[in-house]
């Protein structure tokens, strides 16, 4: 195993273990706005599909490239907002 | 300059875990939220620095790329701010959907041939046909019915060793971008299998299950670009997914094996009057319910899935409003499943402006309910099911409302259609039971020109 994969695996591990432990007791209410949240969060794709751009080449290359970063950017967008949209609700409780 | 930007990468990934974390209490969740995109923007523009000083992206790519964002940014966007509060159930499965499908292209499109590749495709594809299933059910395009596909375990099992087959042979073979098209196509394939069996009942565990598996995907892409950002945010979305599904089964007291295996409930209760037990069923008109709740000294609103799909919560606030003004104690109490998913109902009820005080959970609801002089039940049905006390059929030892302690109990519903568990309610049988058969939303505009009409 190289060195720079040992140290992804050591990041994924710990990422892991910090995924596990940061819900604790979430009330009922909040289960559907934290999955929305979580949702948005793995909206970073984008980032990598920003990174492939690198290194696709040829027109079936950039079809692929245009399609993943329309998914990718329609992901960490709208995820963001409508998690926004569902904790906005919270506020006009009190 | 790369160190530089690996900090900055870091501090992005603190913030999803800020954010994250604070999002578990409703008083600092919505800041949460905001610290995580604050992150995420600053993530992707500094990818777009990165990119700018490395000048690797030819023209085709970055016209490419600009054109695909923009477009799916605009298109999250918008069906984001336009979407009934209804349906943003389904809304979020679309777009785990699509963050699903672009980490398994991210795979498809780069030429290495790794391990964390194929796995990266193979969960890709199944989340991505998953999560599309699932949407459709709870948007009704699919039925919500359980859908069994004949010898669909086999079929499974036989998907997943081909999957596997083809993915060792692609990285033994140093990567025949043929093989991995097939991984895919039998990721594809499998994810309806794992969808389609499952009840609309159960979508939104099968959701969140699927939100994992996005999140371990993009980690998976991470691996294949060598990108520590996409690492840790995947690698966390995987484990606090896992975790947030584990809690929302609990919540409905089901294992998630038991959802997983599929075939349970009816999946959208669609109003389909059934015959069975309606002759013992006592029914009221609107005005008589209405009298009876205006000379009421107190009285809890149940309010259910009729209620969200009839969007009729502005009118249930209305009545209750009505009610509290001429001296009637009112609350709403929320069971923690009611609805389309956990915690539906009380974003639905705030945007109808329900005071925060009168939304009950189900520990603090069900001790009044002695003193209740009617409970109100709109559109809800397992959730008050008194056969939940007894063991032995569906919806046993799931916690329900004892609506049935109330003194007079009035069901505000369609029809005496089956609820997601698919058996009869013995409370509409029960004698101080009263039916109203309406649409949630006729309904209570009927019990409310009533109280006008009679009570002023």
């Amino acid at each position: 195993m190289s060195a720079l994969l040992l140290a992804d695996v050591t990041v994924f591990v710990l990422a892991l273990l910090v995924g596990f432990e940061v819900i604790s007791k979430v009330p009922a209410t909040l289960h559907t706005p934290l999955m929305s949240g979580a949702n948005a969060i793995h909206g970073v794709v984008l980032v990598g599909v920003m990174l492939l751009a690198a290194t696709v080449t040829g027109i079936g290359g950039y079809v692929l490239l245009a399609v993943a970063a329309f998914c990718a950017a329609m992901n960490v967008a709208g995820g963001y907002v409508v998690t926004d949209r569902m904790l906005a609700m919270f506020r006009s409780r009190r | 300059m790369n160190t530089t930007i690996h900090l900055v990468y870091l501090a992005c990934a603190v913030s999803f875990v800020i954010g994250l974390h604070w999002m578990n209490a409703p008083a600092t969740a919505r800041r949460g939220n905001q610290i995580s995109a604050a992150g995420m923007a600053l993530a992707i523009l500094t990818t777009v620095v990165v990119l700018v000083r490395d000048h690797t992206v030819t023209l085709g790519a970055a016209v490419a790329l600009v054109i695909g964002s923009a477009a799916g940014g605009l298109a999250g966007l918008l069906t984001a701010r336009r979407v009934q509060m209804t349906a943003m159930p389904q809304l979020v499965s679309l777009f785990n959907a699509v963050g699903g499908g672009a980490a398994a292209l991210i795979a498809l499109g780069d030429r290495t041939a790794s391990v964390f590749g194929v796995l990266d495709v193979a969960i890709g594809g199944v989340t991505f046909t998953g999560s599309l299933v699932a949407a459709g059910k709870l948007a009704g395009r699919i039925p919500g019915r359980p859908i069994t596909v004949p010898f669909g375990r086999w079929l499974s099992a036989a998907l997943t060793a081909l999957a596997a087959a083809l993915g060792v042979w692609f990285v033994a073979d140093g990567g025949n971008q043929w093989l991995l098209g097939g991984v895919t196509l039998a990721a594809l394939a499998g994810g309806l299998l794992l969808s389609l069996p499952i009840g609309g009942a159960d979508m939104p565990v099968v959701i969140s299950l699927l939100n994992a598996f996005t999140g371990t995907a993009v980690a998976m892409a991470g691996f294949v670009l060598d990108s520590t950002p996409l690492i840790i945010a995947g690698g966390l979305v995987g484990a606090a997914g896992a975790i947030l599904t584990k809690l929302m089964a609990d919540a409905m007291n089901r294992p998630i094996s038991a959802i997983m295996a599929g075939g349970y409930g009816t999946g959208d209760a669609v109003a389909v009057a059934t015959g069975s037990g309606s002759a013992a069923v006592r029914e009221i008109t609107a005005d008589d319910a209405a009298i009876q709740l205006a000379y009421a000294s107190k009285v809890v609103i149940v309010p259910g899935y009729g209620l969200a799909a009839a969007q009729a919560q502005h009118e249930a606030v209305a009545l209750a409003e009505a009610l509290t003004e001429r001296g009637v104690e009112v609350t709403y109490a929320i069971h923690p499943v009611a609805g389309r998913m956990p915690g539906h109902m009380n974003v639905l009820l705030a945007e109808a402006n329900a005071p925060y005080q009168q939304l009950k959970d189900l520990e603090e609801s069900n001790p009044e309910f002695a003193r209740t002089d009617v409970a109100l039940i709109i559109g809800a049905n397992d959730v008050t099911n008194p056969a939940a006390r007894r063991p032995g059929n569906p919806v046993s030892g799931m916690p329900i409302l004892d609506v049935d302690k109330a003194r007079s109990v009035i069901v505000l519903k369609r029809s005496l259609g089956h609820g997601y568990a698919g058996i009869d309610n013995e409370l509409y049988s029960d004698p101080k039971t009263a039916m109203l058969f309406a649409d949630a939303k006729a309904g209570l505009g009927a019990l409310l020109s009533g109280l006008h009409a009679y009570a002023d």
